[in-house]
């Protein structure tokens, strides 16, 4: 059942009903209603920028300025002492942007690759227990994977995966396979049969016809898919907290975590604005670029319940 | 029927297992497994380090007259009445906003949607340095305006501990609320308005007699959504409260995680896990039950 749907965010939507009154009074009413709409508009978007942009410009200030009390608001000048300070923190920041970053790639790896295999399967061959799978696959978004966590402890310790990029990855993979296996699969039923039998025909395997003529046609999916899998895994703490005890295999929100608590009460403020500006750019960046991909996603979430 | 895999001739069911194989697998070792494990684990003494020893059901009466697990419940019953609403009418209120085909309006959505995706613990954290009584930028500008005389411990007391946390996930999660209900609105025939304006009906009686009844699916989504993901809220009063001031901000994620491995005592989490799932399921299905296809 399809509810309707947004076209990305810029896209134009049909508009409302008008009473149809004399053109002058039209002109005029929709003069003033139209400057009260952009202003408040306009207040709530200073308003939902303000904490983010605030935070940017903090992170240029030099460090005494930034953790000054009562604090400047504006910078005296610009500095990068921050990011420098933030660089040199603990191991290093390159160290815990790389255990991020590659935990972040390989979920999105792995979710990809699994949820295009289990998407297709269910999409295309009738089996027994077909229904029954894809439920159980599907079930599991009604359990929270914050009450499992324990025994995912005790499991990764006994597989060595313990501190690993690895671990971590694959259980932030399964947090994501039922939505991701469930978006698969609406994608490869979009996808008309006859275009795979023209394949069959020509001799391609199963596997052949998924990589070579399937997958280019399901791309929107699997941005999709991919964009939650990192902003998931990028942004994760619960689990990364628990998992992971090697401080030098902390990711980024752990390690953001622990300069907060400060070394004997003093809190370096502007190495945090730092910090928290460079873990959020990268996907405030996604999303800007991609986001249609990642509406299209929330919208078939809402259109399925 | 048949089909061939890297050049060997199998049965075409068979493919089809070996494609949900690697998915299935990994769903049954990371997920089904540790769904096994919590339960048992649940009813045994299981320290962080050495030898678990079966405990019956000890873990459950422990905790049932444990009266920090039924405070902390306590705690995240009351946050997630508190911000569910206020989530809610704030992004139907959005929703209304940038819901006509106005020009610019996708830069609009775009701004608002876009905390949601930063993460919650980066939001906290940028939160709380909003919020800090000595650098943060609201006591400073309530300061300078002469409204108060001291710096505000916005975060040192239980209350406004509450609402300063509701304040950041309203700015965190209301732009994902508005999409929802953005999609339902967009699926009221345009035919329905125009029809009532022709009838006379302003703005606040259109809203009032098609956008709202027409919602009223896309409202129990949006409601129940929300409603779950508030119950597990953990990020934000790990980072911005810590569970204080005197262990009156914990939520039940929180307690889990604090009795597992601040205690180390992981069967009483697991206990704690259970009755966590337990709710959570009846959530689930209280969803479901709401959203029903009434056509079937």
């Amino acid at each position: 059942m399809m509810l309707g749907r947004i076209e990305g965010f810029g896209g134009v939507v049909r508009g409302r009903a008008e009473v149809p009154p004399s053109r002058l009074a039209l002109w005029w009413r929709r003069w003033g209603v139209n400057a009260a709409y952009y202003g408040l508009c306009t207040v709530l978007l200073l308003m939902f920028l303000f904490p983010i942009v605030w935070s940017l410009l903090t992170s240029f200030e030099t460090a005494r300025e930034a953790s000054a009390s009562p604090p400047a608001y504006w910078p005296s000048r610009f500095s990068i002492e921050n990011y420098r300070n933030l660089a040199n923190y603990g191991e290093g920041i390159g160290r815990y942007v790389w255990n991020s970053g590659s935990v972040a790639l390989l979920t999105v790896i792995g979710t990809l690759v699994l949820a295009t295999l289990g998407g297709y399967g269910f999409s295309r061959f009738r089996f027994p227990g077909r229904n029954a799978l894809f439920m159980l696959i599907l079930a599991t978004l009604m359990i929270p994977f914050q009450s499992i966590l324990n025994p995912l402890f005790i499991l990764l310790r006994l597989l060595h995966l313990q501190d690993t990029h690895l671990g971590l990855a694959l259980v932030y993979t399964t947090f994501q396979l039922p939505f991701a296996v469930f978006m698969m699969r609406n994608a490869f039923d979009a996808v008309p049969i006859e275009i795979e039998e023209a394949a069959v025909l020509d001799g391609c395997s199963p596997a052949g016809t998924l990589l070579r003529v399937m997958l280019p046609l399901v791309g929107p999916g699997l941005a999709t898919v991919g964009l939650f899998a990192f902003f998931g895994s990028w942004n994760e703490l619960l689990a990364a907290l628990i998992l992971v005890s090697d401080s030098r295999a902390y990711t980024l929100p752990v390690m953001l975590l622990n300069a907060q608590s400060g070394q004997l009460g003093a809190v370096n403020w502007g190495l945090m604005q730092a910090g928290i500006v460079l873990t959020i750019v990268p996907c405030a960046a996604l999303f800007l670029l991609l986001q249609r991909y990642y509406i299209s996603g929330l919208v078939a979430g809402a259109v399925k319940a | 029927m048949v089909t061939t895999l890297f050049g060997y001739t199998i049965p075409r069911s068979w493919a089809a297992y070996l494609f949900i194989l690697p998915c299935l697998a990994v769903t049954t070792l990371f997920f089904l497994v540790p769904l096994g494990m919590t339960a048992w684990m649940s009813l045994n003494e299981w320290p962080l380090l050495g030898h678990p020893s079966f405990a019956g059901l000890r873990n459950y009466l422990a905790l049932f007259v444990d009266a920090s697990f039924w405070g902390s419940l306590l705690f995240t019953v009351k946050y997630t009445l508190v911000v569910t609403p206020a989530i809610f009418l704030f992004a139907f209120a959005l929703a209304l906003l940038v819901q006509r085909g106005a020009r610019f309006v996708g830069i609009f959505r775009t701004a608002y949607f876009l905390p949601v995706v930063i993460g919650m613990t980066s939001a906290s954290l940028l939160w709380t340095w909003l919020f800090n009584d000595q650098v943060g930028i609201f006591s400073a500008l309530l300061m300078d305006l002469g409204l108060v005389d001291e710096p505000v411990q916005w975060l040192g007391e239980t209350n406004s501990a509450l609402a300063s946390i509701v304040t950041m996930v309203l700015w965190k999660a209301a732009g994902f609320t508005m999409v929802i209900l953005l999609v339902g609105m967009q699926a009221i025939p345009v035919d329905l308005y125009e029809a009532a304006a022709l009838d006379g009906a302003g703005w606040l009686r259109q809203i009032r007699s098609i956008t709202i009844p027409l919602m009223r699916r896309t409202f129990a989504l949006a409601l129940t959504m929300s409603f779950i993901g508030s119950f597990l809220a953990f990020e934000q009063f790990f980072v911005m409260t810590r569970g204080g001031p005197f262990n009156s901000t914990i939520t039940i994620v929180h307690w889990i995680y604090r009795a597992s491995f601040t205690y180390f005592k992981l069967g009483y989490g697991a206990a704690m896990s259970m009755v966590l799932l337990l709710i959570l399921l009846v959530l689930s299905g209280l969803q479901l039950w709401l959203l029903r296809d009434d056509k079937e």
